[in-house]
């Protein structure tokens, strides 16, 4: 579909666009700081960008709540966190929002913006999602919930319950399974028999539907619908987004092991931030020098951001001992 | 004053928690509606605070514990039933990764102030999987209290306790207590700490220490030595994190300690007890620390004479502290 059938304002495409373009550059600033050692460890999201900020576009960031998994940074940075933020996760950082420089890097959460803390135990936030939609039926907010997963979480025993109980609820809950075709090294045809994921839907008796995570406007109404359900409180969602994971499972993988040469220029041939790109230009929303000047502006503010968080203080170790429980401060 | 049953008194507690803050919410299998719990625990709460607040969940127990974690995120002291301790093992990785770890991966941003109930414990028939004693898996778990009454009176004042806490609590309830014992509890809104042991009675010859049924049985084999025996009893309440401190201290005054519980004896709470004891009043010590203990048996029995062969009986506690007495 075409950037303006999601009958945003071109403003709104540009902004849009530049979060996409901001998510994608900020992962290779955190690849770089992994490859020099600065940190330890990164888990990318890249190839899903432009499904990610047309999903959290649907939604009213930081009023909604959002449990995210380890890809989602493009769709945190929607709900409110910045590019300082996400890297003192990567730099373990006291700062941190995500968790005080405690979990690993890219298990983001913000109490500032309704982002739930997220563990590495996949699937686990779907019956926190549960929870938390049933606060805000129970206490009568206007609030919605997101929580999003990769295909992998599927073969979960969490996705069934949490499904289930979701469908017995009619809880104001989206669930999006973000299927990027592998869990880790692992493709889809060992993982799952049914044909499309959102075919699970009519099973717990919720609103499913399976688009295509490259294209922005698909992917914007898409979720536009399952919020307009959760809303009138006509229940849940389960949205298959087919994105594509453009890297390795994470900064210590080597994708190229068990996928073929072909098929990684395949993937890399229709990399949704091109599209996107693409889509711009022949919208004429955008000119190619704009999307020039915007990438320069973006690098100098991921440059900065990269400067501000590197100067901020480690945790101490006289920390390791406090918020075990109530009152430890 | 009034009467009540160790069963009567939780449902007491609820029902004034649910009064005191309109937060508290309480589900699981079967605790919804005019049943309220297969033991009955929550009876007539659905009726007093309708069917949003006590409700019954389909039959997940991974998903009652994601439900209670979640609802806890958003302020909510949730209380979810576990229908026997021997079902909470699919909710485990909730339990450990998410409501016990949340504070601290966040450093207090996000916490997990709920309560899930679990009735554990043998002697009713229940063979393998209504019967186990399955607290020790989540000791040794920061961030998570793992508690349990062994009185009426705690019974009431630790629910309350748990449900006001702001951290995760697994509350252990003994099944076979909650008909078998009655005791006159005050009717107002009192509490009793869940992170300190209890002396129950003091004495100087021998310490015990015990919880649940044992702690039943420690009580009747004290009353029938007291003309002999001066036994100080601690109820260790807190399972995990332990009251080290009552523990040492209680161990110093006598000396001889005597541990009870009806757990297969390797990797009980018991065993912990007795480590802090080890390593922190070995020198004290008059005797070896004694550990009377389930046999180590993957569970218990269903037919007669092999639960009772398997379970800890008043005799063995009686002639075991007689022993220690005498040592």
């Amino acid at each position: 579909m075409k950037l303006k059938e999601s009958r945003l304002s071109n403003e709104e495409l540009i902004d849009a666009y530049k979060m996409v373009k901001e998510a994608r550059m900020l992962d290779e600033r955190l690849w770089q700081l992994n490859r020099i050692g600065k940190s330890t460890f990164n888990i990318s999201g890249q190839g899903a960008e432009v499904g990610q900020v047309a999903m959290a576009l649907a939604f009213e960031p930081k009023k909604d709540y959002f449990l995210p998994y380890y890809r989602d940074m493009a769709a945190v940075m929607v709900w409110g966190m910045n590019s300082k933020d996400i890297l003192m996760g990567s730099l373990g950082k006291e700062d941190d929002p995500s968790s005080h420089g405690r979990q690993m890097p890219n298990h983001y959460g913000d109490k500032r913006y309704n982002i739930v803390s997220f563990s590495s135990t996949v699937t686990t936030q779907l019956p926190l999602a549960t929870g938390v939609g049933l606060a805000m039926q129970v206490d009568k907010k206007d609030s919605i919930v997101l929580t999003a997963t990769g295909e992998g979480s599927t073969a979960q025993g969490d996705f069934h319950e949490a499904l289930n109980f979701a469908g017995v609820k009619k809880l104001p809950v989206v669930f999006v399974v973000e299927n990027n075709g592998y869990a880790i090294s692992t493709p889809n045809n060992e993982e799952f028999g049914v044909k499309k994921l959102s075919d699970r839907a009519p099973g717990y008796g919720i609103f499913g539907k399976h688009i295509d995570g490259h294209d922005f406007a698909e992917t914007y109404l898409a979720f536009k619908e399952a919020v307009q359900h959760a809303r009138n409180g006509e229940g849940a969602s389960l949205i298959e987004m087919v994105v594509d994971r453009l890297t390795a499972h994470s900064s210590d993988d080597d994708q190229r092991v068990y996928r073929s040469e072909k098929e990684i220029a395949e993937m890399k041939k229709h990399d949704c931030v091109d599209i996107m790109e693409k889509q711009l230009v022949d919208e004429k929303i955008l000119k190619e020098s704009e999307l020039e000047d915007i990438k320069n502006e973006l690098a100098n503010k991921i440059n900065q951001a990269t400067e501000d968080a590197e100067a901020m203080p480690n945790p101490t170790s006289d920390q390791l001992m406090t918020h075990i429980y109530e009152g430890g401060e | 004053m009034s009467e009540k049953t160790y069963l009567e008194a939780l449902n007491l507690a609820i029902d004034e928690e649910m009064q005191r803050d309109p937060g508290v919410m309480i589900f699981g299998e079967d605790v919804g509606g005019v049943k309220g719990g297969v033991f009955g625990v929550t009876k007539g709460l659905a009726e007093k605070f309708g069917d949003e607040r006590v409700f019954n969940t389909p039959l997940g127990e991974s998903e009652i514990a994601g439900l209670a974690t979640g609802l806890g995120l958003m302020g909510h002291h949730a209380i979810a039933e576990f229908q026997f301790a021997d079902y909470i093992l699919p909710a485990i990785n909730q339990i450990l990764s998410e409501a016990t770890k949340m504070r601290y991966r966040t450093a207090g941003d996000w916490t997990a102030p709920i309560v899930m109930r679990a009735p554990y414990g043998g002697g009713v028939r229940g063979g393998f999987y209504h019967s186990q004693s399955t607290e020790k898996i989540f000791a040794g778990q920061p961030g998570l209290r793992v508690v349990t009454p062994s009185t009426v009176y705690d019974a009431k004042g630790m629910l309350k306790t748990a449900i006001r806490s702001e951290d995760p609590v697994l509350f252990y309830e003994h099944k076979k207590l909650y008909r078998s014992i009655k005791a006159d509890i005050s009717d107002a809104d009192y509490t009793v700490p869940i992170d300190k042991a209890n002396i129950l009675q003091s004495g100087d010859d021998v310490t015990v220490i015990a919880y649940g049924m044992m702690l039943q049985y420690v009580l009747k084999a004290t009353e029938e030595l007291k003309d002999d025996i001066s036994i100080e009893v601690v109820d260790l309440r807190s399972l995990y994190p332990l009251d080290k401190a009552t523990i040492i201290e209680a161990t110093k005054k006598t000396g001889k300690v005597l541990l009870v519980t009806e757990d297969p004896k390797e990797g009980s709470i018991m065993n912990n007890v007795s480590a802090v004891i080890a390593e922190n009043a070995l020198f004290d010590l008059d005797a070896p620390v004694q550990i009377l203990a389930g046999p180590d048996s993957p569970s218990m029995p269903y037919a007669k004479d092999l639960e009772d062969a398997f379970l800890v009986n008043p005799e063995q506690v009686k002639a075991a502290i007689k022993d220690l007495a005498e040592f």
